[in-house]
Order: C-alpha cells, then sequence, then structure tokens
C-alpha cells in the first residue's frame, strides 16, 4: 500500500527581529496554564442546553483558573430507547429507526443495519444493490463530515465555513430527496435490497455535485488550515497517543489521526470495498488539527470513490429475487395466489430470521458503527445493540481535556465529532 | 487455549464465540490481552443479551479484536437470572470498557466488580422503575404516563453528582449539606429500590 | 392577509372609540415588533435540531424572518423552539429553560416527537412537550422541511398579531408547575400520552 505523506507549513505574517515583514513559523502552543496559582478549584457546569456541546450533552468541568483539571461528561439525556424499541419491530420497521440514531448520515446507518439483517439470514444482495448503497455510504460521509467542519468552525469563531458547508450539504440532500423521498430520514434501504431505485437524473446530477465539491472543499481549505487562528487553537490540543486511542477503543477519524491506519472499509471490506481505489488518511500527532486535516481528506477521498462508483453502477436489480424477503410487485400480489401469500406474510407477520446472531461493522463517517443482531427465530429481533462509535469516541474526552484551558475543552468537544443521537440512543 | 473456557460455537457471520466461565473471566481476558500471539488489544463492544425464553441464561457479550493479526473474537459469560447478576470489570484491561459497562449495569442491572464509577448513564441515576433492557420490563415502563412526567420532573439530574464532583464541590466549599453528608458516608444518592 | 384586529372585539373595554382606535394602533405596533423580532431559543436535540440549522443556513434562512440572532441564552429569548424528541431525563431541562425565558414568550414544538412524542411510544421518551410546557404552535414532520418549519414560525406571526396589552385574555400568562411538579392535571397527561389507531398493536414483542 502506498503513502502520500502531506507536509504542511505554516506560518503567520509578522515581522523579524530587524523589523521587516517575515513569515513567522508556526509552533504548536507552549504555553503551560500557570502552576499552583493557589485558590480553589472551580466546579462549572456545562449544557445541558449549551451551543457548543453539539446536542445536549453535560460537561462536568473543575477548573484551575482556566485550566480544566479534570472533565466529567454526563450523557443519556437524549435517551430514546432505540434497542428497546428494535425488540418490538420487524428488521424492515427496524429501517426508519436506524435513520434517527445518528441522523447526520441517516443513510449509512441504513446501510449498516441492512448488512446485519441480511447477514444474519444469509442473503447476497445484488451488484447494483452493492454500488448503490457505496454511494449511500459515501454521500453520508460527506454530509457527516460537512456539519462537522461547519459546526466547529462556528465553535472556534469562522462562521463562514459553516454557510459554505450546509450549502453542500444541501445539494446532497437533494439527492437524497430525489432518491427517497425524504432529506433527513431517509430509510434507503430494506432486507435484501433498498427501498427504490435512483430516478433518471440522479446520476448526472450526482457527476455535476463531484465535479464542483472540491472547490468548496478547496475554498475550505484556503480559509481554515493556514490561518493561524484556527491552527493555534487547533494545534497540540487534545492529543492522544495510539496507544491510548487503541486502550480507549476510539474508531474513525479519532483512531487514525493518532496514526492507527485502521479503516474497516480497508480491513474488513464490505460492499466491494476492495475494489475501489482510495486512501485511507492517517494522522500523526492525534490533536484536533490533525482530526480536522483526516476528515477534510476524508472528504476528497470520497468524493473519488462517488466518481468511481457512479461510474461502475451496473444495470439490473435492487433486490435480491426471494418473495419470500422482498415484496412482491402490486400488480403481482393482486393478480397471482402466491404473490398475495407472500405479500400478506410479510408485511402481517415480517420476515423471520433463522436462530443465530451476527454482528457487522460498518465504517461510519463517526467511527465503526457495529450492528449486533440476535435472533430466535422470530421476525422480531430478540436484540439489537448499536455499537455507537460516538459514545465510546466520547469516553475519551476526560482523558483528552486534562490540562488544557477551557477554550480547549470546547475545541476538543467539537472535534471527537459527537452526535447525541447514537451517544444516548 | 484461552482459560476457563468452556465451549466455542460459531455464529452466523462466521465468527469464532467462546463461552467462558464467570469466574475465570478476569483471568481469560487478561491472557488474551497480554500473551503474544494472541494480542487483543482493542476492545470493540461490551453488551448483554437476554433471551425471551426465560430458561435461557442472560450472557455479557464481549467483541474483542487484534489490530496487528487482523482477528476477531467473541467472547461470553453465561449468568443464570436467579443468581447474582455481577462479573469482573475488564476496566483494568481496555479503557474503552468504561461507558460501554456502566451502560449494560443501566440497562440490564448487572453489576461489574472493580469498575471504579459504576453508576447509571444513560436514564438518571436515581431512575425507580428498573432496569429498562431485561424482558420483564414492559417497553413504555412501570408507571403511569403522568406519574413518569411527575418522576421525571422531581429527579434534578444536576443533584446528584458521582463522588469525584462531590468531592471537588467539597474542597471548594461549596457543597449543602445534606451532600456533604452523603459524601461523608461515601454514597452517591438515595437511589429507590426498583419494583420486582 | 385579512389583518387579525380587524375583527377585535372591545366588550369588556372602554366604549370610547377613540381610546379604542388607540389601543388597536398600540396593539398593532407591539405585536408587529414583536413578530418580526422574535429571537429563537433553540432547543434543538436530534434529527429536527439539523433542520432547524438548515433552515437557518443560507437556502431556507429564517434570518428574512427577523430571526438573525439565535439566543442561546434563554434570558435573551423570545421563543424556545423545541427541536428534536425530549426523553424523561431532559424534562426538567427545558422546564427549566422556560421558567428562565422573559415574557412575553412562545414555544413552538417542531416535529412529531416534540408534539407527541413521535415514534417514540416508550419507557423514556416525553409523549409531547406539551406535557411540560404550554406551546403555541405544532409542527408536524419528521422532520419537517425547513418549508414547514418557516410555515410554523408564520403561524406564530398570526398569532402574535392576534394578541392584545389591554384584553386580560389574550394576555401572555405564566403557567407554572402545581406542587406535584405537573403543569397538567394526570388524567390529561394520560389520555394524550395513550396511543390510539394503529399504534395500539405495537407493543407486542414477539
Amino acid at each position: 500500500m502506498s503513502k502520500r505523506t502531506v507536509e504542511l507549513e505554516l506560518a503567520t505574517p509578522g515581522v523579524d527581529a530587524q523589523g521587516r515583514p517575515a513569515r513567522v513559523p508556526l509552533t504548536a502552543p507552549a504555553a503551560p496554564a500557570e502552576p499552583g496559582m493557589g485558590g480553589e478549584h472551580l466546579l462549572m457546569n456545562l449544557g445541558p442546553q449549551h451551543p457548543a456541546t453539539h446536542g445536549v450533552l453535560r460537561l462536568v468541568v473543575e477548573l484551575d483558573g482556566e485550566t480544566v483539571v479534570r472533565c466529567i461528561p454526563h450523557i443519556g439525556y437524549l435517551h430514546s430507547g432505540f434497542e428497546k424499541l428494535g425488540e418490538y419491530r420487524h428488521y424492515n420497521q427496524i429501517i426508519p429507526l436506524t435513520d434517527r440514531t445518528d441522523y447526520l448520515s441517516p443513510m449509512a446507518n441504513n446501510v449498516g443495519f441492512a448488512l446485519a439483517t441480511e447477514k444474519l439470514m444469509g442473503i447476497e444482495i445484488t451488484p447494483r444493490c452493492t454500488v448503490l448503497r457505496v454511494i449511500a455510504c459515501e454521500m453520508s460521509r460527506i454530509i457527516s463530515h460537512m456539519v462537522w467542519l461547519g459546526t466547529t468552525s462556528i465553535d472556534l469563531g469562522a462562521f463562514t465555513p459553516f454557510l459554505w458547508a450546509f450549502q453542500e450539504r444541501e445539494r446532497i440532500y437533494d439527492l437524497q430527496e430525489m432518491w427517497t423521498g425524504a432529506r433527513l430520514t431517509t430509510s434507503l434501504t430494506r432486507v435484501g435490497g433498498l427501498m427504490a431505485d435512483i430516478p433518471d437524473n440522479f446520476e448526472d446530477k450526482l457527476r455535476e455535485f463531484t465535479r464542483t465539491f472540491p472547490k468548496t472543499l478547496g475554498e475550505i481549505d484556503r480559509v481554515l488550515t493556514r490561518n493561524a487562528v484556527w491552527a493555534g487553537r487547533t494545534q497540540g490540543v487534545g492529543a492522544l497517543t495510539a496507544a491510548e486511542a487503541i486502550n480507549h477503543s476510539l474508531s474513525g477519524p479519532m483512531l487514525r489521526a493518532s496514526g492507527v491506519p485502521y479503516d474497516v472499509r480497508k480491513d474488513k471490506p464490505y460492499l466491494g470495498y476492495e475494489t475501489y481505489d482510495f486512501d485511507v488518511v492517517v494522522g500523526e500527532h492525534g490533536d484536533v488539527f490533525d482530526r480536522y486535516l483526516v476528515r477534510l481528506e476524508e472528504c476528497h477521498q470520497s468524493n473519488r470513490i462517488l466518481q468511481q462508483a457512479v461510474e461502475r453502477l451496473p444495470d439490473g436489480p435492487i433486490n435480491v429475487d426471494d418473495p419470500r424477503v422482498i415484496l412482491p410487485s402490486k400488480t403481482a400480489a393482486m393478480s397471482d395466489m402466491e404473490a398475495m401469500i407472500f405479500h400478506f406474510k410479510q408485511v402481517m407477520e415480517g420476515v423471520k430470521a433463522p436462530v443465530g446472531e451476527a454482528y457487522v461493522g460498518i465504517e461510519n463517517p463517526k467511527g465503526e458503527l457495529g450492528t449486533y443482531l440476535v435472533s430466535d427465530g422470530t421476525a422480531k429481533p430478540v436484540r439489537w445493540r448499536i455499537r455507537p462509535p460516538s459514545f465510546i469516541n466520547l469516553s475519551a474526552l476526560p482523558k483528552m481535556a486534562e490540562g488544557h484551558l477551557l477554550s480547549d475543552l470546547i475545541a476538543i468537544n467539537a472535534s471527537v465529532d459527537i452526535v447525541m443521537g447514537e451517544v444516548d440512543r | 487455549m484461552i482459560p476457563g473456557a468452556l465451549r466455542e460455537e460459531v455464529g452466523r457471520d462466521a465468527e469464532r464465540i467462546v463461552y467462558v466461565a464467570r469466574e475465570r473471566l478476569l483471568e481469560a481476558m487478561t491472557w488474551l490481552k497480554n500473551t503474544p500471539g494472541q494480542e487483543f488489544d482493542y476492545l470493540v463492544d461490551v453488551t448483554a443479551v437476554e433471551y425471551r425464553d426465560r430458561e435461557r441464561p442472560l450472557e455479557v457479550v464481549y467483541f474483542l479484536r487484534s489490530l496487528g493479526r487482523k482477528v476477531d473474537l467473541r467472547l461470553k459469560v453465561e449468568l443464570n437470572a436467579s443468581d447474582e447478576l455481577a462479573v469482573d470489570s475488564v476496566w483494568g484491561l481496555w479503557r474503552g470498557a468504561d461507558w460501554l459497562e456502566r451502560e449494560v449495569f443501566d440497562m440490564f442491572g448487572i453489576t461489574f466488580r472493580g469498575h471504579p464509577d459504576l453508576r447509571r448513564i444513560l436514564m438518571w441515576e436515581t431512575y425507580a422503575e428498573g432496569y429498562p433492557l431485561r424482558k420483564n420490563f414492559p417497553l413504555r415502563g412501570r408507571s403511569a404516563r403522568a406519574e413518569q412526567v411527575r418522576q421525571a420532573l422531581n429527579a434534578n439530574p444536576e443533584a446528584h453528582y458521582s463522588l469525584e464532583e462531590l468531592s471537588i464541590a467539597e474542597a471548594a466549599g461549596d457543597l449543602p449539606d445534606d451532600m456533604r453528608e452523603r459524601l461523608r458516608r461515601g454514597e452517591r444518592g438515595v437511589i429507590p429500590e426498583p419494583p420486582a | 392577509m385579512k389583518r387579525v384586529g380587524e375583527t377585535k372585539e372591545i366588550s369588556g373595554q372602554s366604549p370610547n372609540y377613540l381610546v379604542a382606535k388607540f389601543q388597536n394602533l398600540v396593539d398593532w405596533a407591539v405585536n408587529s415588533s414583536r413578530a418580526n423580532s422574535l429571537w429563537p431559543m433553540p432547543f434543538g436535540t436530534a434529527c429536527c435540531a439539523i433542520e432547524f440549522m438548515a433552515t437557518a443556513a443560507s437556502r431556507f434562512d429564517f434570518a428574512r424572518f427577523g430571526m438573525e440572532r439565535q439566543a442561546f441564552s434563554p434570558r435573551q429569548a423570545d421563543v424556545l423552539i423545541c427541536a428534536g424528541r425530549l426523553p424523561f431525563k431532559l424534562a426538567p431541562v427545558i422546564r427549566r429553560i422556560y421558567d428562565q425565558m422573559p415574557q412575553p414568550k412562545w414555544v413552538i414544538s417542531m416535529g412529531a416527537c416534540a408534539s407527541t412524542g413521535g415514534i417514540f411510544d416508550n419507557y423514556s421518551m416525553v409523549q409531547g412537550i406539551d406535557t411540560i410546557v404550554p406551546v403555541d404552535v405544532y409542527v408536524p414532520g419528521c422532520p419537517p422541511r425547513p418549508e414547514g418549519l418557516l410555515y410554523g414560525i408564520l403561524l406564530l406571526h398570526k398569532k402574535i398579531k392576534g394578541e392584545s396589552l389591554f384584553d386580560a385574555v389574550r394576555r401572555r400568562d405564566e403557567q407554572p408547575l402545581d406542587e406535584k411538579g405537573l403543569r397538567l392535571s394526570p388524567e390529561t397527561i394520560d389520555e394524550i400520552s395513550e396511543p390510539f389507531g394503529n399504534s395500539v398493536h405495537q407493543f407486542r414483542s414477539s
């Protein structure tokens, strides 16, 4: 596997010792907090309603002056009982629930759950469905990273990238709406296939998107990456070594920014990802700046995958040809007795899964999203477990925040890229 | 051979599942993490399963991965519902188990011995209705809706801190008297007994 | 759109024509100012919060309706927009945020989960924030499209323009919680939280 290393030389305009204008290289901030200023520590509460906590997260921080000595996160303010609810729903009825866990990348959640169900039931999906699901996953990655970018830059003071990022999201929302009818809660997949095939002008619109998206990424890069304020606030902040990241079970961009080249798409490929040509983006220092670079470059890689996927989209059916799993067409159900019985059984009783269990992890934009399904032979799962990447990534926040300033805590919290719907489920 | 292993199975996703005796769990986990040749350095997930068939025991499921060897392993510990629901915590081996075990405690009531801060994580600490993901817990909860609203509005989750937070506030001299007393006794708060 | 003030009743107030005209003018001025510069307090919890953010972004842009400045502190907000599902753990938080807002205040319940509990009829979800705070406008949808939220905001404008400073009935009142901590009677809360229609069949586990 070839490695392409990117080196950034960051400098800020200033004056040198002789008073001439020069570019002063930026170094990682080395200013330590005032040691032992004396006085008491302050116990401060952030949230659960707070603009910068990215959802209903409550942080209790112990402050020594402005330095965070300890940070204790409290979650559960968005606990919606998804896993309990899943035990009362058929497998296809759980798909709309998966939209709402990680609502920033709904299609990826749909795909993850459908893959787990198909593994449990031993179903093999069609080639066209495979490529369409790859397109869905990569589109989800882009919109999730765009939200991350927009909200993180707002947290750190830059408002305009938020508007640019959300404009790109609107273009993907248009594509999602063309395909599924919904902007956000897409419910794209079904067991054994998809809810609908792509409409006729979808491919052209997607090609148009992939043609112009790198330009927006370039604009954001130009505004943020070499910006003294941005680099000053994110370099050296919240760093985690590779060993710490592995021990805390981190995944996704958080793990890769710390130097661990683990990407589920490359290491445990699914949906044919081994046939696509893309790079795994690995950082070096594990700080907020590296996480930003990793996510920005991942958007470029997703764009690359989208371009390849839309070129190789094969013709054919999107649903597997099994009437016990896929609803027969309406005309068949109305005219043919056997098709009507299949239709009836699927709608009223649901598709029964064989006894057993299956776990499938996919590379969600936030990390490894795992779905663990245990079945006892009925149409409703005995246990639906979501392995939530944001939940586990967030548990490393106390470790990352110790010793940093309060404003760094905001940057670190933003860099974890949490979505509380998935943290709390 | 994994110490304490009782039997092995293969899941529908062709994954190796090993059942381990409850008393030897920590020994098995330590062996799996530290032995060269095993090196399961990454804990993917910890969860629990209760079956609809009440004869079957509860299972605590651990998903382990060796990043270097690219191997996955699923470990299960069976707990009879009639026994004490407790296993040893693997917090000392993988820090990622911190919140995962707290969630299993919150949802199933399984205690993890050795976990430094085992309190409810998703529901509020004084949640009185029980452990939600157990099969004897109804979907809509045990109380009437109005009673649930009343309990929620009176729960005041911000008043119940962990011992860590209580000690911080104590050092700053901010604690009200009843919390100071609780800290002195080593308690977190009055957690009412869930109904049977 | 017909001005709502034109059908106002003035019984119980001064029958003097000039005073009534003056009251109309003051009401029009006050209500227009309030409606056209509602500062929203985005109590965004889940997916609806993302659609709220999309409504705030450049494509739909509710700044053209006067909501340019989002007030993240409730002390400076006019309208509490509860965007997203509300679990029981968050119930005291929204009540406290609502109590911290100064009068006059309005509440928009955005989305199905905030209005009635949505698809989450389970142990952890409040079945509609109207069991906890009084709601002025309900915006249905899961999530509502930005146009839907804007329609809800315009409905709120219409409601505000129908209020009056001089009519005690139509003025906004505080609705404090009773000693048990409930805003409505327990029977009412149970009644509005019950499932109905096909939803009554969704509690079988196998």
